[in-house]
């Protein structure tokens, strides 16, 4: 009997949130006395394949068939199905990406199975009567919900930013293990039929600065002081929902709880309050600079480190001595 | 087209949210009620959809008697017909909630046929589950991709493929999906907008149907909602005004960003 953990990847390189899956699984596999299972789908699964022994997986199951070429949350959740039934497997577990808790969603809905999405910690032993015990994630992470889970399959989402991605202490066999599922030609109808690339490079979910934005900014044109800082740094600009919703930025630069969610090394947050729609979106981020004209703001309140002032001022005067200190 | 959307009535989403002594729900004492974020943009993106090719919206919620004020509001920016399942005041499981809207979704495509399009949230901005769309479509034996931003559907507006645009890191992916089919919906999708006075108006005088459902308890049962400890961090301040900018900026060194 085994937990399988469903990896995502990028053409062959795994993704972050995958390591995430195989951390909090290693434990959750020993306590339930469970075998440590991975699959990974589709083009450049293979490539995927080979580090995931050194994740603590004793199998890795490459999954590949002509509609698996590139994502599809129908064909990918069928194929999970069908691989649960072949290999035995009593619990599945994926990182609670959108992609994550679309295709356990997609398991749960097949198999009419419950699934407990965005969990911080799991608890095999439970109620001591088989069933599992979870606390998950609700409102983003302002609220939490213990819950016990009666199932024929656990099926399990851990909350993306949970824990962090550390390869295993002691590595697994990693032995990979082919799988053909078979797959109805229906099911191209929710495969990705393009993609269209509008940034390279850095993203508002990789980029190591975020300089962010609320509505202290005062207009779309104000935030040019936060583009220049941000390119200063390798970065790029986020804002609050307040701006989305007045348009002075697009949805896809809202940092919260319906927007992105960001993990940067450091997360520059200017004129933002910090409600706690945004806060759920930037609580991950290793270290906060709030820099707020109002010393008692939550952002101010709940960052390591604090500008009391005027942004307008503050953020020019930034990107002014990071030019002079770099001569 | 005919469109449906499912909502739910959720807590107004930037308020403290404070539990109840039992930890079964939410209390709502002190709490405003707002349609949850990504299907008030469900419900713009309908109404759009039929302004640019005729048709009609149909708006499905599952909650307390409450949640008719969530239908009105649908109905004052230009939803059509309303249908309350009615509950008591805890949510229902994900599976529960589920089944209970396939059931009625049926119900009322027997007596007035069936949808084009089904709409969800990407996921409720309280419980977030992430799961009943999915569950419903599949019910239903219909296609559903999630997370989507942008929807466009051919001029005739029936019958046909949609193509839906999903929101990626650094661009987007595009399905095309043959309908009937279901979508789960993401903010951004559109700006909703507000009610107009004569929306208002109108909405006062919108039926509400209510479909009553039994359904079973799913196998996720909760134990009790809390508030999560909090992250107590001594803020250090740096300085005042622009003349702060010398310690950001070591700051910024020590931490390694400015290489």
């Amino acid at each position: 009997m085994s937990l399988l953990v469903i990896c995502d990847h990028d053409r062959g390189a795994l993704s972050d949130a995958s390591l995430e899956a195989l951390t909090f699984g290693r434990p959750l596999a020993a306590a339930a006395g469970l075998e440590m299972a991975a699959v990974v789908i589709g083009e450049g699964a293979d490539a995927a394949a080979a580090g995931l022994g050194a994740h603590g997986a004793a199998t890795v199951h490459v999954a590949s068939h002509p509609l698996l070429t590139d994502f599809g949350p129908e064909a990918w959740g069928e194929t999970v199905v069908q691989l649960v039934r072949s290999a035995g497997a009593t619990a599945v577990l994926a990182c609670g990406t959108d992609r994550g808790n679309e295709v356990v969603a997609q398991v749960a809905a097949r198999l009419d199975q419950p699934f407990v999405a965005n969990c911080r910690s799991v608890d095999p032993t439970g109620d001591g009567s088989g069933n599992w015990t979870m606390t998950r994630v609700q409102w983003g992470g302002s609220l939490l919900e213990d819950v016990t889970l009666t199932a024929e399959v656990r099926l399990v989402t851990v909350a993306h930013h949970a824990v962090e991605g550390v390869v295993a202490e002691a590595p697994a066999a990693g032995t990979v293990a082919p799988f053909a599922p078979e797959l109805d030609d229906v099911l191209a109808r929710t495969v990705v039929a393009d993609r269209v690339v509008l940034t390279r490079g850095i993203t508002l979910s990789s980029a190591p600065v975020v300089v962010g934005g609320g509505r202290g900014v005062g207009s779309a044109e104000a935030f040019a002081p936060l583009e220049e800082l941000a390119a200063e740094l390798g970065g790029v600009v986020g804002c609050s929902r307040a701006v989305t919703n007045n348009g002075w930025r697009p949805h896809s630069d809202q940092v919260g709880q319906t927007g992105t969610r960001i993990a940067p090394e450091i997360y520059i947050a200017s004129g933002i309050s910090g409600a706690i729609q945004h806060w759920v979106g930037a609580m991950a981020a290793k270290n906060i600079l709030a820099i707020n004209t109002d010393q008692e703001a939550n952002m101010v309140t709940r960052a390591g480190h604090a500008v009391i002032g005027d942004l307008h001022q503050v953020i020019p005067a930034i990107t002014e001595e990071v030019r002079r200190r770099r001569g | 087209m005919r469109i449906l959307v499912c909502v739910k009535r959720v807590p107004a989403p930037g308020a403290r949210i404070n539990v109840t002594a039992d930890g079964q729900t939410v209390d709502a004492a002190h709490l405003g009620f707002t349609t949850s974020p990504h299907e008030e943009c469900a419900v713009e993106e309908a109404v759009q959809l039929t302004e640019a090719h005729g048709g009609e919206v149909t708006v499905m919620t599952l909650g307390p008697a409450a949640a008719e004020e969530q239908l009105r509001y649908a109905a004052s920016v230009g939803a059509h017909h309303f249908v309350l399942i009615p509950i008591d005041d805890v949510d229902w499981d994900p599976q529960r909630t589920a089944t209970a809207l396939a059931e009625a979704i049926s119900a009322v495509e027997e007596t007035d046929g069936a949808f084009d399009l089904i709409l969800f949230g990407n996921e409720s901005a309280d419980a977030g589950g992430f799961q009943v769309g999915v569950r419903v479509a599949n019910h239903l034996d219909r296609p559903i991709v999630n997370g989507i931003k942008g929807i466009e559907v051919p001029a005739d507006g029936a019958g046909d493929v949609v193509s839906a645009r999903r929101e990626i890191d650094g661009g987007f992916e595009v399905y095309n999906v043959p309908m009937p089919a279901v979508l789960g919906v993401k903010e951004g999708i559109n700006l909703p907008r507000y009610p107009t006075m004569k929306g208002r108006l109108a909405s006062k005088k919108a039926v509400v149907d209510t479909n009553e459902r039994t359904v079973e308890a799913g196998g996720q049962v909760r134990l009790r909602l809390h508030r999560p400890e909090e992250q107590i961090s001594e803020t250090i301040i740096l300085g005042t005004g622009p003349e702060a900018a010398s310690a950001v900026v070591d700051l910024l060194e020590e931490l390694g960003v400015l290489a």
